[in-house]
């Protein structure tokens, strides 16, 4: 059976767009309203990432670690993640979920655990943000043995001899970071720069899937419609923080969010 | 695992950074591979550089001031009646601590990779003033980042940061002490890693600042080595050198060129932050036998919950206030050269009120924990042992806590 990540690919280039990838935290801001959004995102996002919180996390920016440090605050431990995807999964089986978070979560939960645990509670791909290639080899194999798509993570500081080899043992989805950021940082490269990267690497493999992420907002999400798939984290984060401060429901709004922000990239 | 003899520790690491083969490595972002490999690149090649190793040393002599002294602390000794206590008076150093050999070479290596400007993280503030003031000397722009209560609680320190032209940046999430002060730095670098260099404050973080820091802050052991046979005529049979731990960054200078004596001839003992005596929090990773995981981008021993949360440390001394440990002293600790215990807050307030009772030497809230230990070991040891606490640190800094906690006598008399 085709991975749903790769199925959500090819469904998104039939309809000649690119594939809308969220990021919301896991149980933030808790575990039934993070379940909620993801029930109500679902309808418009091609695939989910779900941030696995973490308290010393070297590459977000502020919303993420607010949404991040909400989560741990509210007690949201590494299995209630796994019990909201498998919740999801009830609800939408076919939507791809992706689990995006630090080593040590993993390596304290002990690395084939937590792949049997990824595989029962249907999570399809993993985004692993301080465990770069070469080390994450080994584990990448292990991903792939369970048919977990491993997602490595390209930079603008990744030269292109390391591209190239990292390319050549990447699953059939990578990631490229639009500029030298934390997430959520203010874009501060121009959309077409980005897209010329971006060529940059697909041109080493067309046929593997390249997604862009960090700094992607409402504004700039219609420029970049030429990638594979574009992902837009922090915007949603804030929207969950701006909501819970005006004692909106997040849900509501994260969900309209979302929608605009596919309604820009058809 | 196995320490190798006639190598230098920082250089035992394998190819991806790990001592041992399990502690260090380098778990960062894929934007920070890069910065880190260049900053390899040339540490490996400048180390090895005849004319690099005189600039240093130029500037360790001139500006810094070496050698620091090696004293016998005779009142203590007397008082104490066991061993001989000396202290290696390290405080000497410009600036008040050993954290400027490390921000000096790092100046130095960013000058010579044309950054111009440079970043740290510090808890105690002694690895930002120094840095802050290396910056100056070479002409780079500084940003420090600190934890909004270590801010608070080491004011002279961010003074002088200030006055030195610096930014002090403060870090207002998590614990908001060094902890989040490293994260705070290290993600500044990921956003600004084409025109800044960043320095880490201790022999923490990835594999290549762990070396550079190690490098740097060798300096200590090797002045030791030479006073100890100007003044014994030979290394002592008997040699213990004791050390707060709390990156781990003068614990390691102190100790490196003894590395290769048995250890029955030169014991290295660290002493780690035990917290409040009342407290369950501590920042004693090696003595309290926390479990290996990943922080500020290396393999190590840490203070973690079972999710892989990183705790909340406790310590009246910010320098020490680290959830993580170098995976160098993971490395000792695991082959056995050194022994880690810790010291409580209110024994390193004993031993600092000891200390400046019956001698001119003033140790920080820091290595007052290994004069805490020292103290009551060298009670029990022989008279022809020789005791040597690496004082690290000047009190200054402390004496807003040293006045709450002690009185003012305490720190006016001294």
């Amino acid at each position: 059976m085709l991975n749903p990540i790769s199925a959500a690919f090819l469904k998104a280039k039939q309809e000649n767009r690119p594939a809308l990838l969220t990021y919301t935290v896991g149980g933030d801001s808790s575990k039934k309203q993070s379940l909620n959004i993801l029930k109500s995102i679902s309808k418009n996002a091609d695939i989910l990432e779900v941030g696995v919180p973490h308290n010393t996390p070297v590459a977000d920016g502020s919303q993420i670690q607010t949404s991040a440090y909400r989560a741990i605050k509210n007690g949201i431990k590494v299995n209630d993640i796994f019990k909201i995807v498998k919740d999801f999964k009830k609800f939408d089986k076919n939507k791809p979920v992706i689990l995006m978070g630090y080593y040590n979560m993993i390596f304290q939960y002990g690395e084939n655990k937590f792949l049997n645990k990824c595989k029962l509670s249907g999570v399809n791909g993993l985004i692993v943000v301080d465990l770069p290639w070469p080390e994450n080899k080994n584990f990448a194999k292990k991903c792939r043995k369970k048919s977990i798509y491993f997602i490595q993570l390209l930079s603008p500081t990744t030269t292109n001899i390391r591209l190239k080899k990292i390319i050549k043992d990447s699953h059939p989805m990578s990631y490229f970071i639009s500029m030298l950021s934390t997430t959520g940082g203010k874009l501060k490269v121009s959309p077409k720069e980005i897209i010329k990267n971006y060529i940059k690497i697909k041109k080493i493999n067309p046929k593997k899937k390249v997604v862009i992420g960090f700094g992607i907002t409402e504004k700039t999400i219609g420029k970049l419609k030429s990638a594979d798939g574009l992902v837009v984290g922090s915007a949603i984060c804030k929207e969950i923080s701006k909501s819970l401060k005006h004692r909106q429901n997040p849900v509501t709004n994260v969900s309209k969010l979302v929608k605009k922000l596919k309604y820009k990239i058809v | 695992m196995k320490l190798k003899k006639g190598m230098p520790v920082i250089d035992q690491g394998n190819k991806l950074g790990f001592w041992g083969g399990k502690f260090g490595g380098n778990f960062v972002p894929e934007t920070l591979k890069k910065p880190i490999d260049d900053l390899e690149v040339l540490f490996n090649k400048l180390k090895r550089d005849k004319k690099f190793i005189q600039e240093r040393n130029k500037y360790f002599k001139n500006w810094i001031g070496v050698p620091t002294r090696f004293i016998k602390l005779e009142n203590l000794t007397k008082y104490v009646g066991g061993a001989q206590i000396w202290s290696k008076v390290v405080s000497d150093a410009n600036g008040g601590a050993h954290k400027i050999y490390n921000a000096t070479v790092h100046c130095l290596l960013a000058k010579k990779s044309g950054k111009k400007v440079i970043i740290g993280d510090t808890g105690a503030g002694y690895a930002g003033k120094m840095l802050s003031m290396a910056a100056k000397k070479f002409g780079l722009k500084c940003k420090i980042f600190m934890g909004a209560k270590d801010i608070a609680r080491q004011q002279p320190n961010v003074k002088a940061m200030k006055k030195n032209g610096a930014e002090v940046i403060p870090v207002y999430s998590g614990s908001q002490t060094l902890v989040d002060a490293v994260s705070e730095c290290m993600r500044h670098w990921v956003a600004n890693c084409d025109t800044t260099a960043m320095c880490v404050g201790s022999t923490v973080g990835p594999a290549v600042f762990v070396r550079i820091c190690g490098w740097s802050t060798s300096q200590i052991s090797r002045e030791l080595k030479v006073q100890l046979i100007e003044e014994f005529g030979s290394i002592p049979k008997k040699l213990k050198l004791y050390n707060c731990v709390g990156g781990g960054s003068s614990s390691f200078g102190f100790w490196n060129e003894f590395m290769d004596y048995d250890k029955k001839q030169c014991e290295f003992i660290g002493v780690e932050a035990g917290g409040p005596a009342k407290s369950k929090k501590h920042a004693a990773p090696l003595t309290y036998g926390s479990k290996i995981g990943i922080l500020h981008g290396a393999a190590q021993y840490v203070n973690q919950n079972s999710d892989g949360q990183i705790e909340e440390t406790e310590s009246i001394s910010a320098g020490l206030d680290y959830p993580g440990i170098s995976p160098l002293h993971c490395f000792l600790k695991d082959t056995k050269r050194a022994r880690y215990t810790a010291a409580s807050d209110e024994q390193a307030l004993n031993a600092y009120k000891l200390v400046t009772r019956f001698e001119k030497l003033r140790p920080s809230l820091e290595p007052s924990h290994a004069f805490a230990v020292a103290i009551s070991e060298s009670k029990k040891l022989s008279k022809d042992t020789i005791v040597v606490v690496n004082s690290c640190g000047d009190a200054y800094k402390d004496r807003g806590i040293l006045e709450k906690r002690l009185g003012k006598k305490y720190v006016k008399s001294n």
